[in-house]
């Protein structure tokens, strides 16, 4: 790529200098940053940014802005990279902070997205945050040009001191900051050619980790406001169900209840000194419910509404090309296979929670979000008042996983709640159990896939039928095309971030639309986990239909996809495809293109005479581009295979009385470090484009295991998760 | 009323002896170091230390404790966050999220302070949290790491 110029306008990087501290309005223990914390205790004075991206105190402390959020994926070290790369500063000392989605939309969305989904925190900003690091080292070294007297061309910076090349004189950003934020910013500013980056591309230290290795990280659900109290809160189990009616006199007496509230249609709570007293209280209320619409909704109704949606005239089409059924008609050979994935929750391990004070005038909230100015939206509305008389902090996510990024009902929950007990702030922490039972939770869908192959044993023609839910009829029908939910394709796209990796002569890729009453929502990974497990699964069944080698069965239909069959080509050398594997163990394949990045493992797996499964070794391989921090993407593949193969081996949530029957970590297990493989990491960054790292790889952890679960028992799972399957010998 | 003892300090509480331990840290003693995630004793996020045993402190009521057991908590692992534990955690940028790890490093301080050098096998038998981020190959890594720099530390 070439240095790209880029225009910067001119007002974007005026509006406001506003510091970050001064907008909170309470003097508490807060987590945040060294500046917003200090602020707040007005110990320090705000210095003012250089730009929207960065400040500079007098010690040469960077504090760069994130507007993504944090909840583990290492993007804050991420994005903090791109902005250092081209601000030229001393990385040792950069520190970051949330900007607020209140002072986003005060400052004419200034930062952009804060969204923090569908693996977009770098790739859906490299290029801003970059413009904005670049922007303000043009200030900084021009604040010491005219301190100094000479032409700016005539100064260089290095990790944070600027010389004047000529005299050899130097300074610091630290003691020019504040004349370079009264500066203009420059018109233009110049990006780096990527072969001249010095950090984006290094290993380096994530930014958060020491704070969480002693207790000292404070997220949504540790924190303390003064004076403030605490609540638990039930919803009505049945989807569509409404609270009838609760009898607060029998718990009013209890210890440290202060008050018991309905919250919405369907929800009530009890407010309390401390959160234990409050959960007891709660146990121990009586609560009538209007179990309304869904009281009869159960797991084997919804399945008969997505069987018939396997076989239905209607429905719309993702992908096609040539003529599918009649190359089906003509074929020497078909298969066919019907598979079948249910619902499952995200289970971050940090509850929903979020803590609100609202007054007549005013409301804010503090609470983990994946997208801070949803969160806003969503605590106006709930409080009554317009946006800009609210605002939202945020807070490290313990987990996200899409939970808490389209939707912010504990952030409404909380306002309502709030908005009852006015000034005084009050902390909704769910438990589990009710996490588990009011998720948005990865929908359910079933799909038919049948392949023909011609005498040779190639294949001549694919139909894939796709039946159940759309995440987006429900979340966010504006994001349809004419009715059509794309996102359910993703993985089998004629092209873009989820294109197929394949080229299968006569293509028909269909989706009939069911939706059960369960909200559906975006999980970590969403579409393509299922996706990939149908398509990679059902190459794997043609291939051994055909008599051919899985690996050469996909290459051949891979000539048009190089990228894909490099990861692909990748991970069968490391893992030694084709030669003998340790006694008992047993090899699989999968291959993927999501969020823009290519991905590939191959899995290593034995079956015990018990039926017992054993992972033994993954490898896997990722191309996404551009690597900006090549030992969080190994942790992130390696944290892939965890949240895929738990969804493989247990998620499952069922549904009873119109309700999710699974309620904790007892029915809705996660997978163990006693069954966590060896995985070996290969990323390989070919350039020119930005990819995602945070989901990709889940799209082939079940995949790749299930082929190899194939290989090794001749069983083909296709219903999900694999706990029900035995898998011991026939 | 109970007294407990935790991280060496003796205190007085005013709390209902039904309460769990972990609501007891987190709300008496403002320690909220130690995390509430499942509630029934499953997830391990709320691991503490009795007497230097895992104990999951939210199945824990306070009556079944005594002024004279030692309950140590993530905040009171080491006097400056330089348990090896933290050091090698540090050193391989163990966490994602975090939420799970003072209950990871809880355990596996553990499991230590019983197996000065745990085999993967140890580890996979005492370790038994729930990390949905994904951490384990890293956590297994760290407990060896943690081994080394005890070794370094005597030598």
């Amino acid at each position: 790529m070439d240095k790209q110029r880029v225009n910067v306008s001119r007002r974007e990087f005026l509006i406001g200098s506003a510091t970050l501290g001064a907008a909170f309005t309470l003097g508490l223990y807060l987590p945040l940053t060294s500046r917003g914390a200090l602020a707040a205790q007005g110990t320090s004075a705000a210095t003012p940014e250089v730009n929207a991206w960065v400040v500079i105190e007098p010690d040469d402390t960077v504090i760069i802005r994130i507007a993504r959020s944090e909840m583990g994926q290492g993007t804050l070290t991420g994005l903090a990279q791109l902005v250092a790369e081209e601000l030229e500063c001393d990385w040792s000392k950069v520190t970051t902070e949330y900007p607020t989605p209140g002072q986003n939309l005060a400052r004419d969305r200034i930062w952009g997205s804060f969204s923090t989904g569908g693996s977009q925190g770098i790739r859906g900003s490299h290029d801003y945050v970059r413009k904005g690091g670049a922007v303000a080292r043009e200030m900084l070294i021009e604040a010491a040009a005219e301190a100094w007297g000479v032409p700016q061309a005539e100064c260089t910076v290095a990790a944070s001191v600027i010389t004047h090349q000529p005299t050899g004189r130097t300074t610091t950003y630290g003691k020019v900051a504040a004349a370079a934020a009264g500066l203009f910013p420059p018109e233009q500013v110049e990006l780096k050619d990527p072969k001249d980056w010095k950090l984006i591309g290094q290993p380096v230290k994530r930014l958060d980790t020491l704070d969480k290795l002693t207790g000292k990280q404070v997220f949504g659900a540790d924190l303390q406001l003064p004076g403030m109290l605490n609540a638990a809160i039930r919803a009505c189990p049945t989807f569509g169900g409404t609270l009838a009616a609760f009898d607060a006199a029998k718990v009013s007496k209890l210890p440290g209840v202060r008050q018991v509230v309905r919250v919405g249609e369907d929800a009530v709570a009890v407010v309390a000194d401390t959160w234990w007293q409050a959960k007891t209280a709660l146990d121990a209320l009586p609560v009538t419910w209007d179990r309304g619409p869904n009281a009869a909704v159960s797991s084997a109704s919804i399945a008969q509404m997505l069987d018939e949606g396997l076989s239905a005239d209607e429905a719309f089409v993702g992908n096609r090309n040539g003529d599918a059924k009649q190359a089906l008609q003509g074929a020497a050979k078909t298969v066919e296979a019907t598979y079948a994935y249910p619902y499952q929750s995200h289970n971050p391990m940090e509850p929903m929670n979020a803590t609100a004070l609202w007054t007549k005038d005013r409301c804010e909230v503090w609470c983990p979000t994946q997208n801070g100015e949803a969160a806003l939206q969503a605590a106006a509305e709930a409080a009554g008042l317009p946006a800009r008389q609210c605002d939202v902090y945020k807070i490290h996510l313990g987990g996200g996983f899409g939970r808490r990024g389209a939707f912010h009902d504990f952030v409404k929950q909380a306002v309502a709640i709030a908005r009852q007990l006015p000034g005084t702030p009050v902390k909704l922490l769910w438990t589990r159990e009710e996490d588990v039972q009011h998720g948005h939770y990865h929908p359910i869908t079933k799909c038919r896939l049948v392949g023909g192959l011609d005498a040779q044993g190639e294949l001549v023609g694919l139909h894939v039928r796709i039946s159940g839910q759309s995440i987006l009829a429900s979340v966010n029908p504006n994001w349809m095309n004419n009715g059509v939910d794309m996102f359910t394709f993703q993985g089998l796209l004629p092209d873009g971030d989820h294109a197929i990796s394949y080229t299968v002569p006569n293509l028909l890729v269909e989706h009939a639309m069911r939706n059960p009453p369960v909200p559906p929502g975006f999980w970590r990974g969403v579409n393509v986990n299922q996706n990939a497990i149908y398509m990679e699964s059902f190459i794997d069944e043609l291939a051994h239909a055909a008599g051919k080698d899985p690996l050469a069965f996909r290459r051949k239909l891979m000539a048009n996809h190089p990228k894909s069959l490099a990861v692909l080509n990748a991970v069968a050398e490391k893992a030694g495809w084709g030669k003998p594997a340790p006694k008992g163990v047993h090899r699989g394949l999968a291959v993927c293109k999501a969020f823009a990045s290519h991905v590939a493992a191959c899995a290593e797996v034995s079956v015990d005479e018990g039926g017992r499964l054993k992972i033994h070794r993954i490898v896997a391989a990722t191309d996404p581009g551009y690597a900006v921090n090549p030992q969080q993407i190994e942790a992130q593949v390696e944290g892939s295979f965890v949240f895929g193969l738990s969804a493989l081996l247990y998620g499952e949530c069922t549904l009873k009385g119109g309700a999710v029957e699974q309620q904790n970590f007892n029915d809705y297990p996660s997978m163990l470090m006693a069954e966590m493989p060896k995985v070996e990491v290969i990323v390989m960054p070919s350039g020119g484009f930005w990819g995602g790292i945070g989901e990709p790889t889940i799209a082939v952890a079940a995949p790749a295991v299930l082929n190899a679960i194939f290989a090794a028992t001749g069983k083909r799972v296709r219903a999900f998760p694999l706990k029900h399957t035995d898998l011991r010998a026939a | 009323m109970a007294k407990l003892k935790v991280n060496g300090k003796l205190v007085d509480l005013d709390v209902d002896d039904s309460t769990p331990l972990l609501w007891v840290l987190r709300e008496q003693l403002g320690l909220t170091g130690t995390k509430y995630s499942c509630g029934i004793g499953i997830c391990g996020a709320c691991t503490v230390h009795i007497d230097g045993e895992a104990v999951r402190s939210c199945v824990v009521p306070v009556s079944a404790l005594d002024a004279a057991q030692q309950i140590t908590t993530i905040e009171g692992l080491s006097p400056d966050g330089r348990h090896p534990l933290q050091q090698a955690w540090a050193e391989l940028d163990v966490p994602q999220c975090g939420y799970c790890q003072p209950g990871m490093i809880m355990t596996a301080a553990a499991l230590l302070n019983d197996k000065p050098d745990p085999s993967d096998a140890d580890i996979d038998a005492r370790v038994t949290n729930i990390c949905r981020c994904g951490t384990f190959n890293r956590v297994r890594r760290g407990i060896h790491l943690a081994v080394e720099i005890n070794k370094r530390g005597r030598s």
